[in-house]
């Protein structure tokens, strides 16, 4: 009795220092006591030290005018027209998403090539594949961004002898300068038929589910796809009379008008973004591709599928279950790589807000802990989504 | 008499001379033929890609080593217009600034504490990664507990022992690197095994918190943290109590680190057996006598070659210090570059140069350390 009684922890025999239930309690009464302690001193002095400096607090400054400029924005953002603090953060905010966006993409490509060709039986590819991941992996993103920026993209020439490439592009020291597109009236309708062309292409693609259920029958699902998405909108751009013209730059005595510019700052971001992560990715995709077993391919060979279709129905699909979660952890981490940007003067959320507001407001923590809770809210939302993803993908054991 | 000789001369009596292997299964050219030219596809891959090593490789080794200007007092050394012939990398500039990369502004006739410090750092550092060296308990109180203490000392100075102060903002270079790295490493190990016992606490108040703090560190950059420790760190202390600026940004890489080192402690952790757990419970230990004496020294053990790639990531990380104006080793380079005794148009590939060298040598002895000792530990496993 007076065991199950000592264990159950109910009994007058054992001594409250000894309880595991009255332990567990002080310890978490003591921790709550220090959280409390420590929020409560640090506001209590920050309250002081603001008060000291004349500083404000809460976030009155959101609808402020801010007396600066940007150069790099997705929305009009001006000085002179009495832009927002709050818009300044919205600028930073698209930057930021705009590079990590593109950046995903590019890095997803160059990764998934570098590592399978890490695993290539060409020796010499495998070579130039592995040299690149470790060289680039093995330096600090922001020595390569400065690199990027400082000494590949800054000895460019000046813009008055750009280097032009065919097709009206240009190279200087202050970026890209391109064609710009400038749709006529009636380009919408090729947005329009891109729209129903992904839709009549999703709807096909069950068709020939349906159909291969019940008959065996595959359908070309991908040409018909590929047909549709390309021919549909081309047929409507042309009906529509080609309403499409290009603002191609000129050459004027110092400086390039007109086009389209990419920023070295941009430029130098997203390179560097890009060959940093998808050294990485290309790591995961390997240790992917090493994780399905040998078996799985002989099995399907003797089955007698094809070469191709192994690799399409057999390997990538075990593969990408293993490669999917950490690749999602890439693509965070890119994200929140995108504020180094603030070393090379790209104008994202971090150098814009957490650099410029703040300087100019001198509210570091309201400034600050919205910064952070933009990343934050990125990560959480990535990571619910991942865990939906992986719930629906994990291996189902018995 | 033996048979052969009986039945009649058409037995050879001598071997025949062995035949050379065949060329096409054997020996370099079959290993060309299989490994560099098996399909056409591939041959076409193996020559795009020797023509894109051709282009490349050969003017990187002009410009590093062949063009390379070795020594030199001043940018004339290597201006092309002085020299007279193309200049590569002007090493000259990293060799007369290699003390200022190495120490800051650190004062020349002290720099023998840094490499005091230095050479204890390693000592510790070999003692506790060389799986031969005995003693590990001994190693971690040296490297965990008295390695910390003397070369706070050291670095900063202490009149008691004959050590003139040197303050932290004449602290510059690798060293300043090492010390970010080294604190980084030696807080956050700790920190990151109490935050992931924490998480995987029973008691839900201490779970709660180390899985905010946690999830909190590790979705935001490391620059907003840095900025945090540099601006609001001291509005949250009292009044007139000014933090050292190396120390907030220790106390931020450290933290930051830790979020990190947690989850890795934590898959160590998951990894272990609950029948571990519960031979311990059977057996009457209490809790951190379970995780102390049984739990925690295999869960770190399988996760080393992780605790070492974190730490790799660390290393790197620590270069963003230059960001919030401490001088680590990328902010000694890029403020050398600004010297018009030097202003050079190789000057600043030459610098780069030196640090990524520095950064890769580091890393990927790092990791080629990480990856033995995987291959190590999973031969351990499967016998």
């Amino acid at each position: 009795m007076s065991v199950q009684d000592a264990m159950q922890g109910n009994g007058a025999k054992v001594s409250l220092l000894n309880d595991p239930k009255a332990r567990g309690m002080a310890y978490q009464a003591i921790l709550l006591v220090l959280i409390v302690f420590f929020f409560y001193e640090a506001i209590s002095n920050a309250v002081v030290n603001l008060r000291a400096a004349k500083i404000a607090s809460g976030f009155g400054f959101w609808n402020n005018t801010a007396g600066f400029d940007v150069n790099q924005t997705l929305i009009p953002f001006s000085s002179n027209d009495g832009s927002t603090y709050g818009r300044a953060f919205f600028v930073g905010l698209l930057n930021t998403l705009v590079v990590a966006a593109i950046g995903i993409v590019l890095a997803t490509i160059l990764g998934f090539i570098m590592g399978i060709a890490r695993l290539s039986r060409n020796w010499i590819i495998a070579k130039v594949a592995a040299t690149y991941v470790e060289v680039v992996r093995n330096t600090p993103l922001l020595l390569q961004l400065l690199v990027w920026y400082n000494a590949v993209l800054k000895p460019l020439p000046e813009p008055r002898n750009s280097l032009s490439m065919p097709g009206s592009i240009y190279l200087n020291n202050r970026g890209l300068v391109m064609p710009a597109p400038i749709a006529g009236e009636n380009f919408n309708w090729t947005w329009i038929a891109l729209g129903i062309a992904i839709v009549a292409s999703i709807v096909f693609a069950r068709y020939a589910r349906k159909v291969q259920d019940s008959t065996g029958r595959i359908l070309p699902r991908g040409l018909v796809a590929l047909g549709l998405i390309i021919g549909l909108p081309a047929l409507a751009f042309l009906a529509a009379g080609s309403p499409l013209t290009f603002d191609l730059p000129r050459q004027s005595r110092f400086n390039l008008t007109g086009g389209m510019q990419v920023f070295p700052e941009f430029a130098a971001l997203l390179a560097g973004l890009t060959f940093y992560t998808a050294a990485f990715i290309a790591e995961n995709v390997r240790a992917g591709i090493l994780a399905v077993s040998k078996g799985q391919s002989e099995a399907s060979m003797a089955l007698g599928l094809t070469g191709g279709q192994t690799l399409r129905l057999v390997v990538i699909p075990q593969a990408m279950r293993v490669i999917i979660p950490p690749l999602t952890s890439q693509y965070l981490n890119l994200t929140k790589n995108s504020s180094l940007a603030v070393a090379i003067g790209y104008p994202d959320l971090v150098q814009v807000f957490a650099g410029t507001v703040l300087n100019q407001t001198g509210q570091a923590i309201e400034v600050i802990l919205i910064t952070m809770g933009v990343y934050l809210t990125i990560s959480l939302v990535t990571s619910v989504a991942m865990n939906y993803y992986n719930s629906r993908k994990a291996l189902v054991e018995r | 008499m033996s048979m052969a000789t009986q039945t009649g001369g058409f037995v050879r009596t001598v071997g025949l001379e062995a035949k050379k292997p065949p060329i096409l299964t054997a020996g370099p050219i079959a290993w060309m033929r299989d490994n560099l030219f098996s399909s056409i596809p591939n041959t076409v891959l193996t020559l795009l890609a020797a023509y894109a090593l051709w282009v490349i490789v050969p003017p990187l080794i002009q410009f590093f080593i062949i063009d390379a200007v070795w020594t030199g007092k001043d940018r004339d050394a290597c201006l092309e217009s002085v020299v007279g012939r193309p200049v590569g990398a002007c090493w000259a500039f990293v060799d007369t600034r290699l003390g200022y990369f190495t120490y800051g502004q650190y004062p020349v006739s002290e720099r023998w504490r840094v490499n005091l410090v230095a050479l204890m750092e390693i000592v510790g550092v070999v003692w506790l990664l060389w799986p031969r060296v005995p003693y590990k308990g001994w190693g971690s109180i040296f490297f965990f507990a008295v390695f910390p203490v003397a070369a706070f000392f050291l670095l900063t100075g202490a009149e008691w022992l004959g050590l003139p102060p040197v303050s932290t903002n004449l602290w510059g270079g690798i060293l300043v690197t090492m010390v970010i790295s080294t604190v980084g490493i030696v807080v956050s190990l700790p920190l990151g095994i109490v935050l992931a016992l924490g998480r995987r606490s029973k008691l839900p108040l201490i779970k709660l918190f180390s899985v905010i703090f946690i999830e909190f560190v590790r979705g935001v950059p490391l620059i907003t943290v840095l900025f945090m420790a540099n601006t609001m760190l001291p509005l949250f202390l009292p009044g007139g109590w000014r933090p050292d600026s190396l120390l907030r940004v220790l106390v931020g890489v450290s933290l930051f680190a830790a979020a990190y080192m947690a989850e890795v402690v934590r898959g160590g952790l998951q990894a272990i057996p609950k029948g571990q757990y519960e031979g311990a419970m059977s057996l009457g230990v209490g809790y951190w006598q379970m995780m102390g004496l049984i739990i925690l020294p295999q869960a770190l053990k399988i996760v080393i070659p992780n605790i070492v790639n974190t730490f790799i990531g660390l290393f790197k990380d620590t270069s963003l210090v230059s960001i919030v104006g401490i001088f680590d080793l990328v902010k000694t380079v890029e403020a050398s570059l600004v010297d018009p005794r030097w202003a050079t148009p190789v000057t600043r590939a030459s610098g780069y140069a030196f640090a990524a060298l520095f950064y890769f040598v580091f890393c990927f002895g790092m990791s080629q350390y990480s990856q033995w000792m995987e291959r190590r530990l999973a031969t351990g496993h499967n016998h």
